[in-house]
């Protein structure tokens, strides 16, 4: 199938802005997705509130689109419910972080199995360009016009620290990679984090004048450097893109099922 | 058959009655007084096939619920005060979309920490209003272990009909009493099942096309209809609209299925009523020392009443209206600084008649705090 | 039977809830009658004391709580001081001589025992004081019968402490037997 099966074109135009990092995710998570040969029933795609979270109405699976902040939760209870459900969550980085950070933190220390894609564009876009908890230090936003004071998180220790079984960072630059990671995040059997760097030219690339959407992602290709690579070994600095923690822990809903089946079914009614 | 009757606490009788119900996912996080329905379920779902997860905020708890919900299954939570105040965004999404659900709310005295272990009834008006934005809710009330249990029961069957939360407010007297309970047996008493759309594979389905008679067939996560959730308002598919014409009519369809039922769904019990001067309206465990003032009344030739509502939201205002047609005098009891008296003086056609009986310092109010105030109110003095 | 109010009181550990809950469960399962038990936290139970209520009737109980009791029972020096004036006149006191002296002069039937002692002498544990409490009471009131309140133990203890518990109720029916 291509890419536009799996949308809901009755929907479209979307509402994202020309140059915007999330599209290119969007058609990346489908092309993951196809890759994989999952069935469009067996698929729930939760998202919270924000530019990237818009993303579920647009594509032809079972989609709920919900609170700022809470969408790991409302997928715990659907995956739960349901564990045969594959459940994908977009997440932009102030809605999995800021509010959400709590319930991201807990869906990491428990490992079910969820995949959750945080399109890290350092800014909070839909409500017209504020500070995020991944605008890094320095850099300006409506809410830090002389500059942020704030540190940013630390994605990927935050997500191992918490547990994570699968976290893993890409760009928006590098799409077939992308393709790939969004796949394995997929297919693991746990709490999976896929961080991908996302432009957003109208509120981050303007205020930090960073030029246009194709300039952005350039340094996202010059900026970033694979895991272990020679390139990263010479520019320690290089933000480093790749697959970071990928183990083999027990996944809640499995461990539930194996507790329901221990105690037996002695229901009363 | 013989009769299961049991002896145990409000919120055992909860429990018992949820699973009667058919509860299948429970989300929630430890509060007092309400905290032994979360751990008597950790105990009890597995065993019945049914999940159990504890979340790590009441606002998780009531997400995950409503995603449980729509892949189809019967689900609930229950807290107590502060716990309540952080469900209410997501009671508002759950509105808003129409996804059946149970929220228990075992009342403390509040605000803020307030009295955690002592009863109270000051969230009334939470239950109605606490989730922002015109709408309207279910909220339901009981007097006694054996009432929890079927205003339980029926907390699942309203939620399935009219695809909405609906609030068990109940309060620490009750929650935390012990005394007898007769479960029922299986099909004695009616369990209404979510209504599923009859809409085939390969057809539209409209998620959010009301039928005529206000009810929407629902189709489940994980089903052959894929369609669009969301808090924003939406047009029959459940994509998000601006259009003034579609918000008019989603708002008036989420007031309306209720607010026009009032009456006709409405629990409450009587008490004397047929020919009592005053009238004594309550709720909850207040009833429970309002009736026995009304029985001790009665034995000295006084002619007093109670009417005791169970359900408190939607407001039953003409039912209260007729009730207290004729009455010399209407005295509300209630343990908060009257939020169903002030509903009780919009309903009624003599508002300057109805008179307010409660306390609000922790302890549960006495047949001789409301016998004070009829006193003064029938002229006897204090 | 006219409709009974029992106040146990005592301290945290001493079983003061379990007894009143099992006296009210014996009731209603066992006997037929209706029962409501309540307990109290916060400023009724002053000073940490455990408070349980128990409303006994043939007739529906509608205020479950207990102000002037028909029985109360003081298991530590505080709660006689804090509830021994709540007492209906005419009403038993039954406290237990190792914890309560009584001081106080009280229009009700006083009854001291020594059940603390007898549980330590014959069993050699205090853990089933709480259900020695209940046989004496139990005799000492005939609220309800000795075999009900047995009944209530075996669904409830755990049955490695049962044995513990069925001579804990003994010795309290004996001693009551014996005062009288």
């Amino acid at each position: 199938m291509a890419v536009k099966d799996y949308l809901r074109q009755r929907f479209f135009p979307q509402i994202w802005c020309p140059g915007c990092g999330h599209g290119i995710v969007m058609a990346n998570m489908i092309r993951a997705i196809e890759r994989l040969r999952l069935k469009k029933d067996e698929i729930v795609v939760v998202s919270g509130i924000g530019c990237s979270s818009r993303m579920p109405g647009y594509l032809d699976f079972h989609t709920l689109h919900t609170l700022h902040g809470r969408a790991l939760a409302f997928a715990t209870g659907a995956k739960m419910s349901h564990p045969k459900l594959t459940v994908i969550v977009p997440m932009g980085d102030g809605d999995a972080l800021a509010i959400g950070g709590n319930h991201f933190i807990h869906a990491a220390r428990r490992n079910m199995d969820l995949t959750a894609i945080i399109m890290n564009n350092s800014i909070y876009g839909m409500t017209g360009g504020q500070s995020s908890p991944m605008t890094p230090f320095g850099k300006k936003a409506t809410t830090a016009t002389s500059g942020t004071i704030d540190h940013a998180f630390d994605f990927v220790g935050l997500a191992r620290g918490a547990g994570a079984s699968f976290v893993a960072r890409t760009t928006t630059y590098h799409a077939k990679e992308m393709i790939k990671i969004i796949a394995k995040a997929i297919k693991h059997k746990g709490f999976a984090v896929v961080e991908v760097m996302s432009q957003c030219p109208t509120y981050y690339g303007r205020k930090n004048k960073l030029g246009s959407a194709v300039d952005m992602m350039k340094r996202f290709k010059e900026g970033t450097a694979l895991i272990g690579s020679k390139k990263k070994a010479k520019h320690p600095d290089l933000i480093e893109r790749g697959i970071f923690v990928d183990e083999e822990r027990p996944e809640y809903s499995t461990s539930y099922l194996e507790l329901i089946e221990r105690l037996g079914n002695s229901t009363t009614y | 058959m013989r009769a299961d009757v049991r002896f145990m606490q409000g919120n055992e009788a909860i429990v018992e009655g949820a699973l009667y119900a058919g509860l299948h996912f429970y989300a929630g996080y430890p509060i007092t007084p309400s905290t032994e329905i979360t751990e008597i379920l950790s105990e009890r779902l597995p065993g019945t096939g049914g999940k159990f997860i504890q979340m790590e905020d009441e606002i998780a708890s009531m997400c995950a619920i409503i995603g449980a919900s729509l892949t189809g299954f019967k689900v609930m939570t229950a807290t107590s005060g502060p716990g309540f105040s952080l469900m209410q965004e997501a009671i508002g999404y759950a509105v808003m979309t129409e996804v059946p659900s149970v929220v228990v709310n075992v009342q403390r005295g509040g605000p803020g920490t307030g009295l955690p272990t002592s009863v109270a009834q000051g969230d009334v008006m939470q239950a109605r209003w606490g989730t922002h934005g015109d709408h309207s809710i279910i909220g339901l009330t009981a007097s006694s272990v054996q009432d929890a249990f079927l205003m339980t029961v029926e907390a699942f069957n309203l939620a399935e009909t009219f695809r909405t939360p609906v609030i068990l407010l109940f309060d620490e007297l009750v929650g935390h009493m012990r005394e007898k309970v007769v479960i029922p047996q299986p099909g004695e008493i009616e369990v209404v099942e979510r209504l599923r759309t009859s809409v085939p594979q390969g057809t539209n389905y409209h998620p959010y096309l009301v039928r005529e008679d206000g009810r929407l067939p629902i189709s489940d996560f994980g089903g052959v209809h894929r369609y669009n959730v969301t808090g924003l308002v939406h047009d029959m598919w459940g994509f998000p609209s601006s259009d003034p014409k579609v918000a008019y009519d989603l708002i008036h369809h989420l007031v309306d299925k209720l607010e026009h039922r009032a009456d006709t769904i409405a629990h409450y019990k009587e008490y004397f009523t047929e020919d009592a001067e005053v009238l004594l309206i309550s709720y909850g465990s207040s009833a429970r020392s309002a009736l026995h003032m009304v029985e001790d009344r009665r034995k000295r030739g006084v002619k007093v009443g109670l009417l005791e509502l169970q359900s408190l939201w939607p407001f039953p205002g003409e039912t209260v209206r007729k009730k207290c047609e004729g009455r010399s005098h209407v005295l509300v009891v209630e343990m908060n600084m009257g939020q169903i008296y002030q509903e009780v003086k919009k309903a009624v056609s003599k508002p300057e008649k109805v008179f307010l009986a409660n306390r609000f310092d922790g302890v549960f109010i006495s047949p001789a705090d409301i016998l004070r105030l009829l006193n003064v109110i029938q002229g006897k003095g204090v | 039977m006219n409709t009974k109010r029992i106040v146990f009181s005592g301290s945290g550990g001493q079983g003061v809830i379990t007894a009143a809950i099992i006296l009210a469960e014996a009731a209603v399962i066992y006997e037929g009658l209706n029962a409501v038990q309540t307990q109290s936290y916060g400023p009724e139970a002053r000073g940490g004391a455990t408070k349980a209520d128990v409303v006994i009737s043939e007739e529906p109980i509608h205020y479950p709580k207990v102000i002037h009791p028909h029985i109360l029972v003081c298991l530590t020096q505080k709660a006689y001081n804090n509830f021994s004036g709540i007492i209906h006149p005419g009403g038993l006191l039954l406290t237990d001589s190792h914890y309560v002296k009584q001081e106080r002069k009280v229009d009700a039937r006083r009854v001291e025992l020594g059940m603390y002692r007898a549980v330590m002498d014959k069993i050699g544990k205090p853990i089933a004081f709480n259900i020695c409490m209940l046989g004496a009471m139990t005799r000492l009131t005939g609220l309800v019968r000795a075999e009900s309140i047995m009944e209530v133990l075996e669904t409830k203890i755990p049955v490695d402490f049962l044995e513990i518990n069925k001579r804990a109720l003994e010795i309290g029916l004996q001693l009551a037997e014996t005062h009288q």
